[in-house]
């Protein structure tokens, strides 16, 4: 096994400020980011924060950028690196931080909050449901979220515009009404609750001019604008004129693969 | 007179993972003020990693299923160790726990007349597994996570607060559950994230933790498995049964190093994946037991036919419990057969189309790629045994999830015992969460109701002695008192590494006695190094110090398998003994209980002889003679002793 020494910055500091520091640690073949950064804590940084769970991309605990980009530190290899490189590991821009590569995602819980829930068909008990498997593939698709909030953090919507955060709840969540809405038996609209006309008046999808960096940065590969934002957009569009619309409605659906 | 946060609940719930949340949703609806308190963010729990499903016999796939049916196999699963009440209420109980996420929200896999589809999967005798591709797990976590948020939603409107009546406390830690004489009054808790102390007051405390795999090398499980439940029972006054049961999984990746361990799920089996040795065999052929002879094919030819027949053919036994699987792989790489990094080949490669592949085994698809080059529609991967499962935990009463001898205490999902006996059946940890934790999560609002008028108060000298044990890390720099020179305080990172490698070496897939006794000095030695383990920095988010307290829990629970795994000399299901090798009818009746040597609850004794655990054993309760008539004498000779039979 071939091992080699990298250069790394790691942002250390908590709400009151901080820096990056340096350090150089070994790397062995086949290890990714959190392997390092689980290196340096036991042999360098012993109280260097950072969230994790899963080591395997199914949890979204530890969300961070990496050289500026949006990621999962278990996800990403160090092969995709060069050895000269010096890598630069920051914590999720969009958040506070608390502490080192840990930040405060408290606003997406709050987000989830404001999103009614499932509402589920009067009449139908449990055992009785029946839906078609095409039926459910859309939804599906997007219940494959982890919740690593990589896409609420890249989304320029709230990257560097806090002030938008009360009227905007993120990709994620915008998403998660797109769900609700395509689910086959959601009986929202009986109970008079339009999803669709919330996505924009309250959840503030019209914020959203599809540039698809959301997207780019799910390590799920759900097709999130494609798939959940715009035909949101489109559904919407008789209650409310938006001028995105019509571009979103040039841009052809693409399926998952 | 301590000045540590209080807050008064009903029922407090440890852990969120599927039992956690689903004993918190029934406490809840059942009208208990109800707290829920999770290590890591609320949605992130352990259970987001399983993979192939819930198994219920809904019969949605093969309606000769039945939960009859689903006790049987259960019990050969577990070799008829099970406390076969847990086993019979959770084959009846599965199905209404699985159609009800759907009133949730929950957006299974689909048959083609629109029910809930169900997969093959080890040891089940029928499709019986409710799935969402091989992402069952996350489906069930945000299930339960919405549904939590919904009831949020109502009292929202009824009482104007998000969590008036069920509130979720996360990344905070249990380090003690506190007592008043005999019953549980609450718990003392820490946030991770600023380091205070605070004590949740509740006559309920539901443990819902999970497991123990970290405490081992290479494991399935995440850095939260660290057994803290189980010790929490343990330092509380109760016994954990039957510790000897890990569950070694039979297909974990074995390269790269950095994600060995790593599950493959057993999805990849149960939908044609096969085994093949270096030598290209498939050697599952060869290690059918004779308790499974008249169940499994004997050809490759009948095996594969079984996938589209099942009527007519038995299934291959790739599809043998996991035990038998783990210890098969175990000997064909011993036996110098294996792959080139110490697994064996699992291979879908050949036997479905990869558009096939892509669609039904979506994450796998996807993990090998990334974390290990491998493209599985093209090639077979390597997999070798993991440390995933602990079927021993706390002893329970079967019907209400009550933890034996502690008042208040009760626990659901993995961290509880008894249930799948001496090795667990593949999906049915899903159903086993939802059914016992809203066991847990039922009897726990009642006893509390029940409780009103009579709330056990909090002892102060508890929480003073509680908040010294947490904040011991800071101080162990320096000299110890009456020490000629300073030794340097141990680093936890080291300990915990030390802990993993001596499990998995001496405690591992194949057992030793005296491999088990070196164990036992190497853990009373840790025990010694961790009441010194130091760590640096302050008490803000500080990952060294979290390490540090988890220490104790592990090592508590590893002296546990350790001590009841040499004291059962037979091999059976997740314990298996080279110099025992053969399962004893006689030990089928014998349950082993851990206690707690100090009846307070302290942690003083470091003698590795005696170690802190008291080690007891007792006979379980006769199988009741309606489940047994389930069963063809014939088989029940195979597993139960001479004067069970006559009985």
């Amino acid at each position: 096994m071939s091992s080699y020494e990298a250069r790394f910055k790691v942002w250390r500091g908590d709400v009151k400020g901080g820096g990056l520091e340096d350090f150089t640690v070994e790397v062995n073949d086949g290890e990714v980011v959190l392997d390092i950064i689980h290196r340096l804590q036991a042999t360098q940084a012993p109280d260097l924060a950072v969230r994790w769970n899963c080591k395997a991309g199914k949890c979204g605990s530890c969300s961070a950028e990496i050289n500026g980009r949006p990621r999962l530190l278990c996800m990403t290899r160090m092969s995709v690196f060069t050895h000269e490189e010096t890598i630069t590991v920051t914590p999720l821009r969009a958040f506070p931080v608390v502490r080192d590569l840990v930040t405060d995602v408290g606003f997406n819980y709050a987000k989830a909050r404001q999103v009614p829930a499932f509402v589920p068909p009067a009449g139908l008990g449990p055992g009785e449901y029946r839906m078609q498997q095409e039926d459910v593939d859309r939804s599906q698709e997007f219940r494959k979220c982890i919740e690593c909030f990589l896409c609420q953090d890249t989304c320029h919507v709230v990257r560097d515009h806090e002030e938008n955060k009360p009227a905007f709840a993120g990709p994620r969540f915008l998403m998660r009404v797109a769900e609700l809405d395509m689910h086959p038996l959601d009986a929202a609209a009986d109970t008079g609750l339009d999803r669709k006309r919330t996505a924009q008046d309250e959840h503030g999808l019209g914020y959203c001019n599809i540039t698809k960096c959301c997207t780019e940065v799910c390590p799920e590969g759900i097709k999130i604008t494609d798939n959940a934002l715009i035909p949101l957009k489109e559904r919407a569009v008789d209650r409310k004129y938006d001028p995105l619309v019509w571009l979103g409605s040039k841009i052809r659906r693409r399926d998952s693969s | 007179m301590s000045v540590v946060d209080r807050q008064e609940w009903d029922v407090v719930v440890v852990g969120a993972g599927g039992a956690g949340l689903r004993a918190a949703i029934e406490a809840r609806e059942r009208g208990a003020r109800t707290a829920v308190i999770c290590k890591s963010l609320f949605g992130k729990a352990h259970t987001v990693m399983a993979e192939g499903g819930i198994a219920a016999a809904m019969g949605n796939v093969n309606s000769g299923d039945n939960w009859q049916v689903h006790f049987r196999d259960t019990m050969r699963g577990g070799k008829f160790l099970n406390q076969w009440r847990m086993a019979e209420l959770h084959a009846k109980e599965a199905p209404d726990r699985v159609w009800e996420l759907e009133t949730w929200g929950a957006l299974f896999d689909r048959t083609k007349d629109g029910r809930i589809s169900q997969r093959n999967f080890g040891g089940h005798e029928y499709p019986r597994l409710a799935h969402v591709g091989d992402r069952t797990g996350l489906e069930l976590i945000r299930t339960l996570q919405q549904k939590i948020v919904s009831l949020q939603q109502e009292d929202m409107k009824e009482t104007g607060s998000y969590e008036s009546r069920l509130k979720v406390y996360q990344e905070c830690t249990v380090t003690r559950v506190l007592k008043d004489g005999d019953r549980v009054s609450g718990a003392f808790c820490y946030e991770r994230e600023s380091g205070r102390f605070f004590v949740l007051e509740a006559p309920s405390v539901v443990i819902a933790t999970g497991g123990i795999g970290k405490s081992f090398k290479v494991t399935s499980n995440s850095w939260e498995y660290t057994g803290d439940g189980h010790a929490l029972a343990l330092l509380a006054g109760a016994p954990l049964l039957n510790m000897e049961f890990v569950q070694f999984h039979p297909t974990g990746m074995v390269w790269p190093p950095s994600v060995k361990g790593i599950l493959v799920t057993e999805s990849v089996r149960g939908d044609g994946g096969v085994l093949r040795n270096s030598d290209g065999k498939r050697f599952m052929f060869d290690y059918i037991p004779d308790v499974f002879k008249e169940k499994y094919a004997q050809s490759e030819e009948e095996g594969d036919r079984w996938y589209e027949d099942p009527d007519h053919n038995r299934r291959p036994p790739e599809l043998l419990p996991r035990d038998e699987v783990a210890r098969a792989i175990n000997s064909e790489v011993k036996e110098g057969r294996g792959s080139p990094h110490g697994g064996v080949f699992l291979d879908v490669s050949t036997r479905m189309p990869a558009e096939v592949i892509r669609r039904r085994l979506p994450s796998m698809y996807h993990q090998f790629k990334e974390l290990a080059d491998v493209d599985i529609t093209a090639e077979a991967m390597e997999v070798g045994p993991t440390c995933h499962y602990v079927m021993g935990g706390i002893a329970v009463e079967s019907d209400s999830a009550a933890a034996r001898g502690v008042p208040g205490l009760f626990a659901a999902g993995e961290v509880a015992g008894g249930m799948h006996g001496s090795n667990r059946l593949g999906g049915n940890s899903l159903s086993d969460l939802l059914v016992f934790g809203r066991r847990a999560g039922l009897h726990a609002a009642g006893y509390a109701a029940d409780l009103a008028r009579d709330r056990p108060p909090v002892d102060d000298i508890q929480i003073d002695t509680a908040a010294a044990e947490a904040l011991r890390p800071f101080s162990a720099e320096g000299p110890e008192p009456g020490a000629q020179s300073g030794r340097p305080p141990e680093n936890p990172y080291t300990l915990h590494q030390e802990l993993q490698q001596t499990m998995n070496d001496l405690v591992g897939i194949i057992r030793r006695e005296a491999e088990m006794e070196q164990a036992l000095e190497k853990l009373a030695e840790l025990r010694v190094r961790a009441r010194r383990a130091g760590v640096e920095g302050h008490r803000q988010f500080n990952p060294g110090w979290h390490l540090a307290l988890d220490l104790r829990n592990m090592l508590l629970v590893s002296e546990c398998v350790a001590r009841a795994a040499l004291e059962r000399t037979e091999s059976r299901g997740g314990h298996t003994r080279e110099d025992h090798p053969a399962m004893e009818r006689t030990w089928r009746r014998a349950n082993l209980l851990c206690q707690l040597t100090d009846p307070t609850g302290g942690l003083a004794a470091t003698d590795p002889v005696h170690g802190q655990i008291d080690l007891s054993r007792e006979t379980t309760e006769p199988i009741r003679p309606d489940l047994l008539a389930l069963f063809e004498k014939e088989e029940l000779v195979k597993y139960l002793a001479e004067e069970e039979l006559y009985e």
